[in-house]
């Protein structure tokens, strides 16, 4: 059994600080690391590939340290973000390269290729690929000395949603089998599918850790706000307002529209087309104005 | 989808040991450096340079001074430069560049393994396509007399490394590695190194030129700078160009596009 620790780590470029002061261990099994864009994950994610030094704390694979230490690959395999992968190479020369880099041959390179079922296009330049091909070669070139620990930097972006249940269902049996895959993404909803363990990082931080339920609790029932346009705004917001399920109503006189805040968000969206249908108020616009990941973050952080 | 058996490996995370030379390596870099666009230039330089001398050779009939501008002016001063240039650079400032270098990076070899194998494929690609042309077309000119076209390809061998291992150097430190490459091999070698009497002891062409005055027949090949001084500098470039390439690769930090 392979754990990563990520022990009180920070990482700074300049000014900006990327990472701040995290700690958190990945266990066997599949973990999902969520954040917004510009979170910290690809940071954190080489950090623990070795690609980038903390500035400060500790990153180990089972009390090693990993940076400057190219022995660890021999444990790690690792799935890159980005595209460029020796495009001139066929899939197949590809990952049988990345099999010898490890001291290993054709064989085991067959067997990763059949793994991700890249077979019926090995032959073919890595450069006709599409994205969902290069993303299992990727896969493949990584799992090719059988590593107990895989790291992927958003493996499903730009991934077809067949190609993405492929991986995901791939990813499942790695954590099933023992291995430590850890992967990020930006998306809650592919985190959810997957990743029976969460952790979530805002702003360089470590915002929450846990059971995906747990976490998605937090983010329903955080309060919402809406913007609402409707034939007859004063008398809407009357109306909900009387709800404890509504925390404050703006009338917005200038843009012609209601800001609503909801504390109770399934009692609140429940309440709203009834309350309407109730007093004959034709509703316009209803739409959710802080639905960006962003805010949703942003508020895991704060709670 | 298959999987394969349950990874159970316990941890040995001891460091790859060190070697000279890994063929895995060597065959993505010289296949990096041979399939790209700017490999079209590796081809055409050369075939400028012959095609020249069998012109002249033609035109003028064999001669030692014109042999002697020919090789000493465009094919040790120009083109050696601009070829170490592609082959020093390519060798490694594209995978940098575009991140495919993480897949050697991530695996169990020594990061100075990885450096002295790409210096190994630019410097034979350097000498295949600069010092084996110089001595076919030195033949051409004027039949080796006076010993030129060895004097010359042997001086292109030896620039070769040095150029080899500086550009490799230049490939690790910064993005615009060609650019920097060009400056020097077109601005201080050709150009400075011509004509500035003090930037003559600091170019790899004099160096160079200095080993070819050894071979050559006396006085048909001139250097500015003594051969022990040469040899060392030349020396001296190399092993620091080539440790600091490996110390930057070693270092090297792939920072995500965050």
């Amino acid at each position: 059994m392979t754990s990563l620790h990520i022990d009180h780590v920070s990482r700074w470029f300049g000014n900006v600080v990327a990472v701040n002061d995290i700690t958190m261990t990945i266990a066997p099994g599949v973990t999902g690391l969520l954040g917004p864009n510009g979170a910290g994950k690809s940071t954190l994610i080489n950090m623990m590939g070795g690609f980038l030094a903390p500035s400060n704390g500790t990153v180990t694979l089972d009390g090693t340290t990993i940076w400057r230490n190219a022995g660890i690959y021999r444990h790690i395999g690792i799935v890159p973000e980005r595209e460029a992968m020796y495009d001139f190479l066929t899939g197949r020369e590809f990952v049988v390269a990345n099999a010898e880099l490890h001291g290993l041959g054709r064989a085991e390179a067959a067997r990763a290729l059949a793994t991700v079922e890249m077979e019926y296009a090995q032959d073919r330049k890595i450069s006709t690929y599409s994205k969902g091909m290069r993303q299992r070669v990727k896969m493949a070139s990584a799992l090719v000395h059988d590593p107990s620990v895989l790291l992927l930097d958003e493996p499903f972006n730009g991934m077809d949603p067949r190609q993405r249940m492929q991986l995901m269902e791939l990813l499942r049996r790695m954590g099933d089998e023992g291995r430590t895959v850890l992967f990020s993404s930006h998306i809650l909803e592919e985190v959810e599918q997957l990743a029976s363990h969460i952790e979530v990082v805002v702003a360089g931080r470590h915002a929450a850790s846990g059971d995906f339920r747990k976490i998605r609790r937090l983010m329903t029932d955080r309060p919402h706000r809406y913007l609402i346009r409707s034939d007859n705004d004063r008398a809407l917001a009357g109306a909900l307002i009387a709800d404890p399920s509504t925390a404050g109503i703006e009338v917005d006189l200038a843009e012609g529209a209601l800001h609503i805040q909801a504390i109770d968000f399934a009692r609140f969206t429940e309440l709203l087309p009834r309350v309407a249908r109730d007093h004959g108020i034709r509703l316009l616009t209803v739409s959710p104005s802080d639905e960006s990941l962003e805010s949703v973050f942003s508020y895991l952080v704060a709670a | 989808m298959s999987t394969t058996s349950p990874a159970t490996s316990p941890p040995a995370l001891t460091s790859p040991k060190a070697s000279l030379f890994n063929p895995t390596v060597a065959r993505l870099t010289y296949r990096a450096l041979l399939g790209r666009r700017r490999a079209l230039i590796l081809f055409a330089l050369p075939a400028l340079l012959v095609a020249i001398a069998i012109l002249v050779r033609s035109l003028v009939g064999a001669d030692d001074t014109t042999a002697n501008g020919i090789l000493g002016g465009f094919a040790l001063g120009t083109m050696v430069p601009l070829i170490g240039v592609i082959a020093g650079t390519g060798a490694i400032g594209p995978e940098i560049d575009d991140g495919s270098v993480v897949y050697l990076l991530a695996k169990p070899v020594s990061r100075s393994t990885i450096i002295f194998t790409k210096l190994l494929v630019a410097i034979g690609v350097t000498v295949a396509f600069s010092a084996v042309p110089i001595l076919v077309a030195g033949f051409v000119l004027n039949g080796n007399s006076q010993q030129i076209a060895v004097a010359y390809a042997l001086a292109a061998a030896v620039a070769s490394i040095a150029y080899s291992a500086l550009f490799l150097f230049f490939g690790t430190v910064t993005r615009h590695a060609v650019v920097f490459g060009l400056v020097y091999a077109l601005v201080w070698e050709s150009l400075f190194g011509n004509l500035v009497p003090g930037a003559k002891t600091l170019s790899v062409q004099q160096w160079a030129l200095a080993v070819g005055q050894k071979i050559g027949a006396e006085g048909a090949i001139t250097s500015d700078v003594q051969l022990p001084l040469a040899i060392s500098l030349l020396a001296a470039v190399t092993v620091a160009a080539t440790w600091y390439a490996g110390r930057r690769l070693t270092s090297l930090t792939l920072a995500g596009e965050e």
